[in-house]
């Protein structure tokens, strides 16, 4: 059963065709790559999924629903930059996102509400390994310890799709390989569907299950914008990390959720 | 050594801040004691003394006919007309500025209209004012929430439109909604940033509070200087002009370690 699909999606600004007959299926806890030139259309089409942008043509549905049209709770995201906010610590940064669902009024929680959400987050942050500096403000983090904040920011939603646009393409390479195994180990965690546009192929290839690279396949060299780009591969990856997957899955329910939790 | 390479360390430091302070005393009390030894009854450049005694008159001694402390009376009533107006301004400013800077279909109307608007000098629409709001405090108080409402409201939209969109994003997807990701994101982000703009447009407000009280008032201290000078009072007025002077400073510093105490993580506050 597809989980995302994809039906023949075009994304155009005035002349300029950016995407053009997109069509894909994505199954639920897939982990996708997604990779290209520079300008071939990778973080348009993050945009759609994420409902920043509307497609010209085409329509994208998810769980058999047309996708929301503005961003909302169901996907989270992790940009490169700007992914958390410079005003509240990390502790905030991440019980935020417990806040404001749960008091459309306000937008914060007061007494022992508060007290759980913080805890809440307190428990993710210390996951992803920031249990140390919970009472920081972000411009006190290094960059990597910024995109664990806005990681755990996002998942603290438990979203069904997570967003990643490059999200370590500004990190040490050291650093980065931190990251990747944090990544993966959320990802087994949890049942997230991912997607990730990233500019570093060996980082595509490892990470994903899946691999789709976008390229323009007709050019016309007098008319730069009148084509667009297209998913010219799509690679199966990873396939023990696939099938271990579909196993826990295939699993009866409370085995598969002690086995997640171990 | 390049002139752009040499730093004075911290005692030449010090002695560089007070020289031109103390080159202008000496300059002003050298001109006075000139003055006062060939005319004793000069007017112009009064001494220390004469300085002293006008203000024992007026801070320490009753006045003669009301009773009152005019200093005093007159900073109170004119710190009252300027704490009202900054505070309705501000509030009037971070309203307008959000809205417009936040949301496009507010912006659409609102900006163009802030922007035409800042443009109007307000001591040109004083006399409508007067005309309008009487010649009560009311009037006062609206010639400083004119004068400097539009300027705030258009630096704090845009600031508002500066904060990155992936923030907005960002809080949409944990579930904010058009009010609250106001009230949580936009809203902290900008107020360090109110402060600062305050502490800009401190200088135009008095000069509006200072205006609309030497029109039409019966104390402050834009009143009094305005009704000495009919004396040629200078031994009055200097020390007005140094205590309104003084007030202003205290206030820029004050909002200055206000936005450094309260808002940690700004870090435009070192400015």
């Amino acid at each position: 059963m597809s989980f995302i699909t994809v039906n023949n999606v075009w994304q155009q600004y005035d002349d300029q065709v950016v995407l053009e007959r997109l069509n894909l299926n994505v199954a639920e806890g897939e982990f996708c790559t997604l990779v290209g030139a520079s300008g071939c259309g990778k973080s348009t089409f993050l945009r759609l999924l994420l409902g920043q942008e509307r497609a010209s043509r085409g329509q994208i549905l998810l769980d058999g629903e047309p996708l929301a049209g503005e961003p909302d709770a169901s996907r989270g995201v992790v940009f490169q930059r700007y992914s958390v906010f410079p005003h509240l610590t990390v502790l905030d940064n991440v019980a935020l996102g417990l806040e404001l669902p749960r008091s459309p009024l306000l937008g914060r929680l007061f007494g022992s509400a508060k007290r759980q959400a913080r805890d809440e987050a307190a428990q993710l942050l210390d996951k992803v390994g920031l249990g140390h500096a919970l009472d920081k403000y972000p411009a006190q983090l290094s960059g990597g310890m910024q995109q664990r904040l806005a990681i755990a920011q996002a998942l603290i939603m438990k979203p069904r799709v997570l967003l990643l646009d490059e999200p370590f393409g500004a990190l040490d390479p050291g650093i980065r390989k931190d990251m990747h195994a944090l990544l993966l180990a959320l990802w087994r965690e949890t049942q997230l569907t991912v997607f990730m546009v990233t500019h570093d192929l060996s980082e595509g290839f490892s990470l994903g299950t899946r691999l789709l690279v976008f390229d323009k396949v007709r050019v016309d060299p007098h008319a730069p914008g009148a084509y667009g780009a297209r998913i010219t591969y799509d690679i199966p990856l990873n396939s023990d990390r696939r099938t271990a997957r579909a196993a826990v899955d295939a699993l009866p329910a409370e085995l598969a959720g002690t086995l997640r939790i171990a | 050594m390049r002139l752009i390479n040499r730093y004075p360390d911290r005692p030449s430091r010090l002695l560089l801040v007070i020289l031109p302070f103390a080159l202008v005393l000496f300059a002003y009390f050298m001109g006075s004691a000139e003055r006062l030894t060939e005319n004793p009854n000069d007017k112009l450049l009064p001494s220390a003394g004469q300085m002293i005694d006008a203000v024992k008159r007026l801070a320490v001694t009753a006045d003669a006919r009301s009773g009152d402390y005019l200093l005093w009376q007159d900073t109170a009533s004119s710190l009252r007309r300027l704490a009202i107006g900054l505070g309705i301004s501000a509030l009037a400013g971070l309203c307008l500025g959000i809205a417009a800077g936040t949301l496009p279909l507010f912006g659409a109307p609102l900006s163009p209209l802030l922007t035409v608007v800042s443009m109007v000098p307000p001591l040109a629409i004083l006399p409508i004012l007067f005309i309008v709001f009487g010649l009560g405090e009311l009037s006062k108080v609206m010639l400083i929430v004119i004068g400097i409402t539009p300027c705030l409201a258009r630096d704090l939209e845009q600031r508002a439109r500066e904060i990155p969109s992936e923030l907005l994003i960002k809080a949409q997807t944990l579930g904010a909604s058009t009010w609250t990701l106001m009230l949580r994101v936009v809203l902290p982000q900008l107020l360090p940033r109110l402060l600062i703009s305050l502490r800009l447009m401190l200088g135009s407000a008095w000069l509006f509070l200072i205006a609309a009280e030497a029109i039409a008032s019966t104390d402050g201290l834009g009143y009094r200087i305005f009704l000495v000078r009919r004396y040629l009072a200078m031994d009055v007025i200097l020390p007005y002009v140094v205590w309104i002077t003084l007030l202003a400073w205290l206030m820029d510093w004050g909002l200055k370690r206000l936005t450094l105490r309260a808002f940690p993580w700004y870090e435009g506050a070192r400015a």
